[in-house]
């Protein structure tokens, strides 16, 4: 005879539930199955949302603009930490591939957005994230069309990593680019340099100093438009991102095969950037902006470009930095705050903090 | 910035300039010894606003570059072991020993950290009992302190996973060795400013006075600098071979009692192969034997490693001032900062390094 305690009572054939995993991202939510759906839907929907995004289709369609050029461009987001003062990999994320195109004297206009999450990733970060995107498509006026979301397994990935792919169009009569600059012509900057590398740097508390500084990073598109009402024949623009202004100035002197000469007592660094930089060993030239452009413009548009900068909030501090030369060639000079001259060279590799 | 823009101040700095200008009337070969200050006479393009008599030749007092080529093996071969945290002041990872650098012993797994102070390793060590956490205790008596510390919390805390590869030297047996060379060519010095706020400048006057040259404290900002070149100009050109303080705001004649008292309880001082430079006798620090515990080299047993410095650099000659950067036949070629040579391309204080990064090559 069977003990009480032994019988089984059997409630139907039913397995356990899954569980949602609504709170982390696992494994399955890059299955292309239901999680990946769930996830789609309730996560990304809400804050990427319009009406080409929801269609749902494997590719986006758009129509083409009647007039002007196309440009495109993508780019690959990887920061840590995800947030920092100022910023975060969403707004970065959006306002990286919007300066790409605005700096080639496009109207950004779609981005696509591809992530790679870890899993673990706590789902309300993929939402905080989300949102700062959604904060940053709005002030740049342009929306996500298309997406993608894969998931790699714990310690393969740094909690997300972001692609964005932009297309912009280019109105005719734009006509700027990396060697367009000319001798004669003014270099301007639109405000003080260093502040995105030095929060990062900061925030990531690895080097155990502190720093009151926030990142710059902006859409700069609103900025820009309102440089080529100044100046339809802007010559160069560009966003000074890693290696700094020097390695931007650099770049260009190569390309156009002109000199440019910059004074070192114009250039703008807030007193913490400054602090920082002078500890670590770092100059601040060489630190890297994701709020700023430079702006090469015949001599005869200098203020009246200048002026359109100040009035954005963006270009507040804007400066002229220097002007472009003939020779010496490929070469950026720099006249020291004592009166010296150098050789400012791009930066060999890593930034590392000098021993002493 | 306070204390540092005023400093920087193209008027002062001009005043300073002119006075050189009325006081010197012959040739002279001044060294800075230290690196840092290579870096702010190019960087601010001092050398070129100074009066042709005067030739700043630019000496050895880069810790990164004169860090012997073996030690780097060492670091490398204690850096690829899997128990390993490797911790290190940030330039010390490019580096190039024999055959790689602490970056790609980083890039094929080695746990190689950089960090800011020393203590943050002791810190690393805490955390990680499980690891070895290691501290590439290299540079002058300016790091010193710092790194003796280290070793001396880590006894305290009685911590047995923290370990110190050590490499320190020392300035005055530098300047010993300069100008007991029989190439020497200097005729004065401009002492290292934060070496002397340690270790203050009594070990100077009876060097002056052996060598019949006159060396001056100098700091590091452009006023500092010039300052100190119109102090040994006026040294030099009234024939007065003292040592004299043109940084008094950092530095005292005895320098910091605490610190050196700290440096005197771990190290002890030996004889240390400078790279390029060769054996100075009683020119570097290692740690006493009461600390033994925590040497690297004894712990990883890595203490037989040697290694051959590469032939076409002559950093050597470079650093006692004998040779500038561009006479060198690999310099900017087959030598830049992305693949450098020699340590002194490395550094951002080494010669050949600030030469080549604020454009020294013929423009």
């Amino acid at each position: 005879m069977r003990e009480e305690k032994d019988q089984v009572t059997i409630h139907g054939l039913i397995c356990p539930r899954p569980l949602a995993h609504d709170d982390i991202v696992v494994l399955g939510h890059g299955s292309g199955g239901k999680m990946t759906q769930d996830l789609i839907t309730r996560t990304f929907y809400p804050s990427l949302e319009n009406p080409t995004l929801l269609r749902g289709d494997d590719a986006a369609i758009v129509e083409l603009p009647k007039s002007g050029r196309l440009a495109i461009s993508t780019d690959a987001h990887i920061v840590a930490p995800l947030f920092y003062p100022g910023g975060d990999i969403g707004r970065l994320a959006v306002a990286g591939t919007v300066n790409d195109l605005a700096v080639m004297g496009a109207k950004p206009l779609w981005l696509t957005a591809s992530f790679i999450l870890e899993e673990g990733l706590p789902i309300f970060i993929l939402e905080k994230v989300l949102e700062s995107m959604k904060a940053a498509t709005h002030e740049a006026g342009v929306i996500i069309i298309a997406g993608d979301t894969k998931v790699a397994e714990r310690g393969k990935a740094d909690g997300i990593f972001i692609t964005t792919s932009g297309v912009g169009v280019i109105p005719a009569g734009r006509d700027v680019g990396g060697a367009k600059a000319e001798p004669g012509d003014s270099v301007l900057l639109s405000g003080p340099v260093g502040e995105h590398g030095i929060a990062v740097l900061a925030a990531r508390g690895e080097l155990e100093f502190e720093a009151d500084v926030a990142s710059d990073v902006a859409p700069l598109n609103g900025l820009i438009e309102i440089m080529f009402k100044a100046c339809p024949s802007i010559h160069v623009l560009r966003d000074p991102t890693r290696g700094g202004v020097a390695t931007t100035l650099n770049e260009i002197a190569r390309q156009s095969n002109v000199s440019i000469q910059v004074n070192e007592i114009n250039i703008p660094v807030t007193p913490p950037v400054m602090a920082a930089c002078e500890m670590l060993g770092f100059d601040p030239f060489y630190v890297a902006n994701e709020g700023k452009v430079v702006a090469i413009v015949p001599a005869e548009y200098t203020e009246a470009v200048l002026e359109s900068m100040r009035a954005h909030p963006l270009g507040e501090h804007a400066v002229r930095i220097g002007s472009v030369t003939d020779e010496p060639a490929g070469r950026v000079l720099m006249k020291t705050t004592i009166g010296g001259t150098r050789v400012v060279d791009v930066l060999a590799g890593e930034m590392l903090p000098r021993i002493c | 910035m306070k204390y540092v823009t005023e400093y920087r101040d193209a008027d002062l700095v001009n005043g300073v300039l002119d006075e050189i200008r009325r006081t010197v009337t012959q040739p002279w070969v001044v060294m800075e010894i230290c690196g840092g200050q290579t870096h702010s006479i190019v960087r601010y393009g001092i050398d070129q606003l100074l009066p042709p008599e005067i030739e700043l030749v630019h000496g050895p007092g880069c810790p990164v570059c004169v860090t012997p080529l073996e030690l780097i093996d060492k670091a490398i071969a204690i850096a690829s072991r899997p128990e390993v945290i490797f911790t290190s002041y940030g330039d010390m990872l490019r580096v190039p020993g024999s055959e790689r650098d602490l970056f790609s012993v980083r890039a094929a797994g080695g746990d190689v950290r950089v960090v800011y102070s020393p203590l943050d390793a002791v810190k690393l060590a805490q955390q990680n009992p499980d690891r070895e956490v290691v501290f590439f205790a290299i540079g002058f008596e300016t790091t010193a302190p710092p790194n003796a510390m280290s070793v001396s919390q880590a006894q305290v805390l009685g911590l047995d996973n923290f370990s110190v590869l050590v490499s320190h030297v020392r300035v005055p047996p530098a300047i010993h060795a300069i100008l007991g060379s029989p190439h020497n060519r200097v005729q004065g010095f401009l002492a290292a400013g934060h070496v002397c706020a340690v270790m203050g400048y009594w070990e100077y006057p009876p060097i002056a006075e052996t060598y019949k040259v006159p060396i001056v404290v100098t700091g590091f900002e452009p006023l500092d600098i010039v300052r100190g070149i119109l102090h040994v100009v006026r040294l030099l050109e009234s024939g007065e071979m003292a040592a004299e303080n043109a940084y008094s705001r950092a530095v005292t004649f005895e320098g910091n009692k605490p610190a050196q008292a700290l440096i005197e309880r771990v190290f002890e001082t030996c004889d240390r192969k400078w790279r390029g430079i060769g054996m100075i006798p009683q020119s570097g620090w290692k740690l006493r034997p009461e600390f033994a515990a925590f040497d690297a080299e004894g712990r990883f047993h890595v203490a037989d490693i040697q290694a051959e410095e590469s032939p076409l650099c002559i950093a050597g000659l470079i650093l006692q001032g004998l040779k500038k950067p561009h006479d060198c036949e690999a310099f900017g070629s087959q030598c830049t900062p992305e693949h450098p040579l020699g340590a002194t391309m490395v550094s951002s204080e080494g010669a050949c390094a600030a030469y080549y990064r604020y454009g020294r090559v013929e423009i």
